[in-house]
């Protein structure tokens, strides 16, 4: 039994110490560093419900420790019978009484973040965002400036926003956990959150509602930009072209090539009448991430065209005319080249804001 | 018309025959053991080919469509198909004996809920061989349910039918043998945990399975007759299911864990040579448990927009739960204080139950704090914390209940020393495959993820949990090798070796088929103790003997659930081809035309004679 001790203990110090090394996690994703209103209101009321619990739990294992080395058979004593008591009143009272007050310095709190966190009071005040969640991408209409976007929501740092949430197919849940919880979007009643971001930067969201095949690729981002470099981007999202005319040669053969097998389901502005079918394609140079989830860069963009369903199993793209029986492409990889050439001349102001910089630089590092 | 079964050995075609038409409560045990025991294998190595998906970032073992496949069997297999069958299992060996029953109420309903469990679970399982398991998860949320292309979500949907309609019977089943079938002298007061917790269970199954039953048929109607209950743009709502699925599906996680409980009540007792500390406050625990258990079940969905008002009701009926459940625990530590503590596997497994699942009821309360929630949900915090409750409360007390009445099943003890060695590596398997779950949820890892992308801080607490889970595995070959082990030695104990307390201990192991010679004559709390403490061997009979009325085996539990297995797949593929109508005749005529049997059959069952018991027991 002595050894098994010793595992033990080297046990947990190898636990304690994989804590340590992966502290708190990656800083735009984690909800242990919170960036946004919610978060920190979600992560106050965590604070507090662990402290209680420790206190319970080290109240429990003292007990415990206490019994189970004090009163362990001991050799000899094989046939004594220890006295058999019925029970007593006053301790299963004294165990009943202070749970139920530790459990209202839960829930005062708990109530009132709850609360607070519905509130819609300054929703009239406020930027409005439409969201709505696809297999497997987010789309996101700006109320009142009919403007819309995908797969990335600017936002201004400070400022309160409102987002008006609702499925196209099944139900997904929005989560940016640095920023604030997570709210389902579902089919049939419009969901309504607000999220307030204290710091510039990118912020990583998943749905964590369980979506179908690729759940897990479900990925967008928060981009929390300046009030000054908001009103530029919106400016220039209201000034994309519908009719643009591609500047290079091979992004104007590449805009052929777009208009005879993507227009249908892709636009190429931000207008707010596009139907809702696919990802809208408009400040596309602008993007963190090729499909929320590869590296920006061109050779991945090829590679998402190419065969879309290898890297997000089961989306939408799969069904493409230009795709054959097994999902690959029927457009050469020269076309292809040309197409994303297209692409990435899409923009909407010069050059990429700030936070989408950084955030490019930084996950550019960790390969 | 006398019988007393011949000792000799059976041929194999007999045994099977036996077993196939047995309406015996403890040879039923053993078939709910097997199966249930089965199951939960098939359920681990889902288990470990989700854990070494995850490995590491971006792994491609298996692909995302097979991986949902996984995830949804995993989770339906380890709770209905495994965890339920098990804990009836003891339930069927240990309840009638510890309330002093020669049977079950109803034996013939009882061979009927397994037969039914069986081939539900069967069914489920059918789906992998046809092109493809149930992929929307083990809580099967509508749309992606209803929409989920394929026959996977048929299977779940039919295969979980058949198997409920056989859980509720046992419920009622249980409920009917406690209340009427106690022994003289064994009032309400005086039954122990064990049987008190079962029979609170079987109240919450008599309750929660219709929610379920009802769901499932309007998941069926949408399926496979193009209903439109959770469509929205036919005016259906598919939120309903989710409260349906959650009226039955919260309840559920009691129904497993008050007889958990209640096994834990009978070994630390047991070993700690001691009562039960508190008895009456642990009775009535149970009971607001059981109750509680119904009234909270939408901190399911503190995120599917309920507002402010709902939630928080919810939040603090479900921290209330919190309070009869922290009595159940600190009533389980004075029953050790003062006590003359035995450390063997079965108490092993209680010891290492307390912390463990002290733990997962403080994560209980996190996550009923709905603004908290708000981060916690459907990430891997929740996997972690039901995982602490689930594994640590249920799955602990299914291997302590196993290695406390092994000998009572089969009259053989299991290895101690194997015991313990499957405890500390399924113990420290356990806690280091979950606990850094806790923070892998925080730090932005949601659930059900078939996979995770490099570089966002998750992959060296991804990669401590599936070493755990394959020491949890390790743990379980060695469990495997102690049953096999034990069962070549054959060697047999007497009616009674842990020096226990309760009636199903004053008899021979394995018990003789009719339970009780004489019925016992009960005079206080723990009778076989109270009996020991004043010098006699075994218990007062509260009557002569006399003749035991027993009834006849059948085969037409087997038929009925055959039949409406048949039919099950009739209903799935009548939505290809109409042909396949025919199916559901032959399968509902079986099925139907078995119960009329029943029904016109005039069977009395046989009696045991007088002189026959006699007779043996000069033997």
């Amino acid at each position: 039994m002595k050894d098994w001790m010793g595992k033990i203990r080297t046990l947990s110090i190898f636990s304690f110490l994989v804590m340590v090394l992966t502290a708190c996690g990656k800083d735009n994703l984690t909800a242990l560093v919170p960036k946004g209103y919610g978060a920190e209101q979600s992560f106050n009321v965590i604070i507090i419900s662990i402290l209680v619990m420790i206190v319970v739990f080290i109240v429990v294992m003292a007990i415990y420790i206490y019994v189970v080395l004090k009163f362990r058979r001991k050799k000899g004593q094989e046939d004594q019978i220890p006295v058999q008591t019925e029970g007593n009143k006053t301790l299963e009272v004294v165990w009943t009484v202070i749970p139920i007050l530790l459990l209202i310095i839960i829930a005062v709190p708990t109530i009132a973040s709850t609360y607070d966190l519905a509130d819609e009071g300054e929703k009239e005040d406020s930027i409005n965002v439409n969201v709505k969640g696809m297999q497997f991408w987010w789309n996101f209409e700006y109320a009142n400036e009919e403007v819309q976007t995908s797969q990335e929501l600017y936002i201004p740092v400070d400022q309160k926003v409102y987002l008006n949430m609702l499925s196209g197919d099944v139900i997904h849940a929005f989560w940016v956990p640095s920023i604030s919880g997570k709210m389902d979007v579902s089919p049939e009643n419009e969901n309504t959150m607000y999220i307030q971001a204290f710091e510039e930067g990118v912020y990583w969201g998943k749905c964590t509602e369980f979506c179908g095949d690729s759940h897990s690729l479900m990925d967008f981002k928060i981009v929390v930009v300046s009030q000054e470099e908001y009103d530029q981007w919106i400016d220039g999202m209201k000034n994309t072209d519908p009719e643009y005319t591609a500047q290079s040669a091979s992004a104007q053969e590449g805009q052929q090539l777009f208009n005879n097998n993507c227009i249908s389901c892709h636009a190429i502005d931000a207008s707010a009448t596009n139907p809702v079918i696919a990802p809208n394609l408009a400040d596309f140079d602008n993007r963190t991430m090729i499909a929320g989830i590869e590296h920006y860069s061109k050779e991945a963009l090829v590679d998402w065209i190419m065969n879309p369903g290898e890297i997000k199993p089961g989306n939408g793209m799969m069904d493409a005319e230009y795709l054959d029986d097994e999902g690959m492409s029927t457009i050469s990889e020269e076309d292809v080249e040309k197409i994303a050439d297209f692409l990435m001349e899409l923009k909407a102001t010069d050059e990429p804001v700030d936070s989408v910089k950084d955030f490019r630089e930084q996950e550019g590092q960790g390969n | 018309m006398s019988t007393l079964v011949a000792t000799n050995k059976k041929s194999f075609g007999a045994t099977l025959w036996d077993y196939l038409t047995t309406v015996d409560h403890k040879k039923i045990a053993i078939m709910y053991l097997i199966a249930g025991g089965f199951f939960f294998l098939v359920g681990g190595l889902e288990a470990l080919a989700i854990r070494w998906q995850l490995v590491q970032p971006m792994n491609d073992f298996v692909s995302a469509g097979f991986y949902n496949e996984l995830i949804t069997m995993h989770g339906t297999t380890m709770i209905f198909l495994a965890a339920m069958p098990l804990i009836f299992a003891f339930m069927n060996a240990v309840v009638p004996l510890q309330i002093g029953a020669r049977d079950v109420a109803f034996p013939f309903l009882n061979s009927l809920g397994f037969w039914l469990f069986l081939f539900g679970g069967i069914m489920l399982n059918v789906g992998w061989f046809t092109g493809g398991a149930a992929d929307a998860g083990w809580t099967a949320y509508a749309p992606l349910s209803t929409t989920s292309p394929g026959e996977g979500v048929d299977y779940y949907v039919l295969g979980l039918q058949i198997s409920g309609a056989g859980t509720l019977m046992g419920g009622i089943n249980f409920l009917v043998t406690i209340v009427n079938m106690r022994a003289p002298g064994m009032t309400y007061m005086r039954m122990p945990l064990f049987t008190w917790t079962a029979f609170v269970a079987s109240a919450l199954i008599l309750f929660a399975f219709p929610a379920l039953t009802v769901g499932l048929f309007l998941m069926m109607f949408d399926r496979l007759f193009g209903a439109g209950f959770f469509e929205a743009n036919m005016g259906g709502n598919a939120v309903i299911w989710q409260h349906l699925f959650w009226i039955f599906g919260h309840p559920e996680v009691y129904i497993l864990a008050l007889p958990a409980f209640g096994v834990f009540s009978e070994i630390i007792s047991t070993f700690s040579k001691k009562r039960l500390f508190g008895y009456t406050a642990m009775v009535f625990a149970t009971v607001l448990i059981g109750f509680l258990g119904f009234m909270v079940w939408a901190h399911h969905m503190f995120t599917v927009g309920m507002g402010p008002a709902a939630n928080s009701i919810f939040a603090v009926a479900t921290m209330a739960i919190a309070v009869p459940t922290g009595i159940k625990i600190f009533n389980w530590l004075f029953t050790l204080w003062g006590g003359s503590i035995e450390i063997n596997t079965p108490m092993l497994w209680a010891l290492g139950f307390i912390p463990t699942f002290t733990l997962g009821g403080m994560t209980g309360v996190m996550v009923a704090a709905a603004s908290a929630d708000y981060q916690f949900h459907d990430t891997y915090f929740v996997v972690a914390h039901f995982h602490y409750v689930i594994v640590g409360g249920v799955v602990f007390a299914l291997l302590a209940g196993l290695h406390y009445w092994w000998p009572k099943m089969f009259g053989t003890i299991l290895d101690d020393k194997l015991g313990k060695i499957t405890f500390w590596f399924f113990f420290i398997g356990f806690h280091l495959t979950f606990f850094i779950q806790h923070f892998l949820g925080l730090m932005g890892m949601p659930r059900r993820y078939w996979t995770y992308l490099e570089n966002q801080g998750l992959d060296l607490g991804n990669l401590v949990s599936t070493i755990g889970a394959f020491l949890m595995g390790v743990g379980t070959i060695f469990l495997l090798i102690n049953i096999v082990k034990t069962t070549m030695k054959n060697e047999r104990v007497g009616g009674d070796p842990w020096d226990a307390r309760t009636l199903e201990w004053a008899i021979p192991s394995p018990p003789p088929f009719y339970n009780f010679k004489q019925l016992p004559l009960v005079r206080g709390l723990d009778p076989l103790w109270v009996e020991k403490t004043e010098g006699r061997k075994g218990m007062t009979p509260a009557e002569p003997i006399g003749d035991i009325h027993m009834p006849n085996n059948s085969f037409l539990p087997f038929v009925i659930s055959v039949g409406l297995f048949i039919a099950g797949f009739g209903f799935i593929y009548q939505k290809h081809d109409l042909s396949w109508l025919t199916l559901i005749f032959i399968g509902m005529g079986i099925a139907l035309g078995a119960m009329l049997t029943r029904s016109v059959k005039d069977d009395i069952g046989y009696h045991i004679h007088k002189e026959d018991l006699q007779k043996e027991a000069e033997e």
